[in-house]
């Protein structure tokens, strides 16, 4: 049974050489969030959840452009992020209104429901 | 045991033993004056009314807070019968976190300098040894090589920090509100988050002339800039600034005359109407840490901080800071006695049409100026340390072209 | 050092399981926390990557505004749970899908970005206002921004206003 001082110090060695930088494994919880968010569009009935979802796939663009900007060392990423954020707030506040519209028409928020123009 | 304590992980265990250090001391620093301001809030209110207020519990009264505390501490914990069991534990824990962390970034003073004679008197009983490696050349106190300031993290972003955990403290309220299954509490809720995003608006572009002048987010950055310009030429420029400030922190913090939402005249407590006990204990200290923390934001960016009056006469110092924010708590309790009440849709009135149009045109006046009487001369310190590579990195941080 | 992995690591494993909540749970109130939870991880995890400034403000924008926004109106139009979402077949093939297409699109991003550097330092708030004012494309799109704004606010209005009764 070796010291626990070398036991210690082989294992965070180990870690730190085996761990991949940042930049990669937030890209991979990117593509994962993203991919999960997409997955809600389809799967959930309720308007709102269906925006949230939305909101979950840009939030996971977001981290994309930060990681890159990271990674190739300009502002760029940080900046459209920051535009992001601006359009973002947009849509959220005009399909919320829109959301709220549906409801005091229809009494209900089920994606389903509005199939009126269904051929 | 010394491969333990290698390079970095040495480095790392004295940050975060001062770091502990710190918020220990802050942190009951902190709960004292909350509860020595429930005290003093009581007090004040009764002298300003003709009554005494309490003066039972110990002399003067002192250990009223004691006695409030060991009441709440005993009363039964009732949790309401649909009630959402994690929201309604959650929600005086989101309150109270919220609040306190955002003290984590204010400056309480500049530098923990400690004046001459303490330091010659200390140095007559304690060894040279100690006192070589306790204080620096200049009086600071260092621990282990690193020289202490009064703040627990100096944040590139400080001031937007802050606004970013104020943003959060209206969840507290959403789900203390929601969390209940009472209508009234989740109208009471609803209304004073409302209430507090509406006001948040006009307390965020009141801070802007500050930063324009400043350069910097950085809370001591701002100080440093009221210390460049006089202190009184700063309060005096910044003076509609610093009334926005304090008309949109009085209704974030739910405070009179904005506290129509949990007021005791009401019949309905508002979003709290279900908590007792420890978590309605947590509610009113996050409400009254919020107070604490706007009145040291304001006498941070406005007031000039921990830096004297009388600059050349009279040393900076903490206790310049504690008295300014002592002060602006003051100005809460006075204005708690004196004015009447907001009634909700005046409130909201208020609110997006008059306060936010105000602080747009003060933004606009001051850019102006700013433009016209030129930028500040000197970079203040974040754009220095911009410019600056750390040791061992590649410093190619382009601009987008 | 190892304080940083960990505050990574642990952001990013919060972030992932509080995005498969918010598809997973069934009150959207819950599926608005968890989102909640998922932009406050991710504000650590741009902290982390070197962007304190864009961290603090995903905060004061998502986390602070819009999903206030999203709870406001949840709790105000008292949206139910749903009754089931796609119910049968067609919702466990979609999660089945779903689940291999994450599977593929976490497997392509992490070969790809192998050989990315990342020892570049991190940025203050000062060089993101540089970078927004240096470049004419940038100035345009952060003033156009502000007119996209001024119409959604005036759209948000127009559209959830209550009509007022003009006769049938």
């Amino acid at each position: 049974m070796p010291p626990i001082d070398t036991l210690y110090t082989s294992t965070l060695g180990a870690f730190e050489a085996a761990h991949a930088g940042f930049v990669q494994v937030a890209l991979a919880v990117s593509a994962f969030l993203f991919v999960i968010g997409a997955l809600g569009v389809f799967i959930r009935r309720n308007v709102i959840t269906v925006m949230m979802c939305i909101e979950l796939m840009l939030n996971a663009v977001n981290l994309a452009f930060i990681a890159f900007s990271r990674a190739h060392g300009t502002i760029d990423g940080q900046i459209l992020v920051f535009f992001v954020f601006t359009v973002a707030a947009a849509e959220a506040a005009v399909g919320l209104a829109i959301v709220i519209a549906l409801q005091r028409h229809r009494e209900d928020l089920d994606v389903d429901s509005f199939n009126l123009l269904k051929g | 045991m010394e491969l333990l304590l290698s390079a970095g992980n040495k480095e790392l265990a004295i940050d975060a033993l001062i770091a502990i250090l710190k918020i220990a001391v802050i942190f009951n620093a902190l709960l004292g004056l909350f509860s020595l301001m429930t005290y003093i809030e009581r007090r004040v209110l009764a002298f300003m009314q003709f009554r005494r207020g309490p003066n039972r519990t110990g002399p003067w009264g002192i250990l009223q807070p004691a006695a409030d505390g060991i009441k709440l501490f005993f009363k039964e914990e009732v949790m309401p019968e649909g009630a959402h069991k994690v929201l309604f534990f959650a929600a005086p824990v989101v309150a109270i976190v919220t609040a306190y962390v955002s003290l984590a970034v204010v400056p309480y003073g500049g530098p923990l300098v400690v004046p001459g004679f303490v330091i010659s008197a200390l140095g007559m009983v304690l060894p040279a040894g100690f006192m070589a490696a306790a204080f620096n050349s200049a009086g600071q106190v260092t621990i282990f090589g690193r020289p202490i300031d009064i703040q627990m993290a100096n944040l590139d972003v400080g001031v937007l920090f802050i606004f970013a955990i104020t943003s959060l403290g209206v969840y507290g309220i959403v789900l203390a509100g929601y969390a209940s299954n009472n209508k009234y509490a989740l109208l009471g809720g609803l209304r004073s988050s409302a209430q507090m995003f509406s006001y948040e608006l006009a307390l965020g572009m009141s801070w802007v002339s500050v930063i324009m002048a400043a350069g910097s987010f950085r809370l001591t950055d701002i100080v440093a800039t009221a210390e460049s310009w006089n202190v009184w030429v700063w309060f005096i420029l910044q003076f509609p600034a610093f009334v926005i400030y304090m008309i949109a922190a009085c209704a974030e913090v739910n405070r009179t005359p904005f506290d129509l939402a949990e007021s005791e005249t009401e019949l309905v407590a508002g979003f709290h109407t279900e908590y007792s006990s420890m978590k309605f204990a947590l509610l009113q200290m996050a409400e009254y840490i919020n107070m604490i923390t706007v009145c040291a934001l304001a006498s941070n960016m406005f007031l000039g901080g921990w830096l004297s009056p009388l600059p050349g006469i009279l040393p900076n110092s903490p206790l310049w800071f504690f008295a300014k924010m002592m002060f602006l708590l003051f100005v809460f309790i006075w204005l708690r006695a004196t004015v009447p009440r907001f009634r909700y849709d005046q409130l909201m009135h208020f609110g997006w049409k008059r306060l936010i149009p105000a602080v747009a045109i003060w933004v606009v006046f001051f850019s102006g100026m700013t433009a016209f009487f030129g930028e500040k001369k000197s970079p203040p310190t974040t754009i220095a340390i911009a410019n600056q590579a750390p040791a061992g990195q590649v410093s190619r941080l382009q601009v987008a072209k | 050092m190892i304080l940083d992995v960990i505050l990574f690591y642990g952001a990013a494993i919060v972030a992932l399981a509080s995005g498969i909540f918010v598809i997973a749970q069934r009150n959207p109130i819950n599926s608005a926390f968890s989102l909640i939870i998922t932009m406050c991880s991710l504000a650590v995890m741009f902290a982390m990557l070197g962007s304190g400034f864009i961290a603090v403000l995903q905060v004061v924008v998502y986390a602070g505004a819009i999903m206030v926004l999203f709870l406001f109106v949840i709790m105000l139009l008292n949206a139910k749970q749903d009754e089931g979402d796609r119910a049968g077949g067609i919702g466990r093939a979609a999660i089945v899908l779903g689940i291999i297409l994450a599977v593929q699109a976490v497997a392509v991003v992490w070969n790809g970005s192998a050989t990315l550097p990342t020892n570049y330092r991190d940025t203050a708030a000062v060089d993101v206002a540089r970078g927004l004012f240096a470049s004419p494309r940038f100035l345009y799109a952060f003033e156009a921004t502000s007119i996209l704004i001024l119409s959604a606010l005036v759209g948000a209005i127009v559209v959830a206003r209550k009509e007022k009764a003009k006769g049938q």
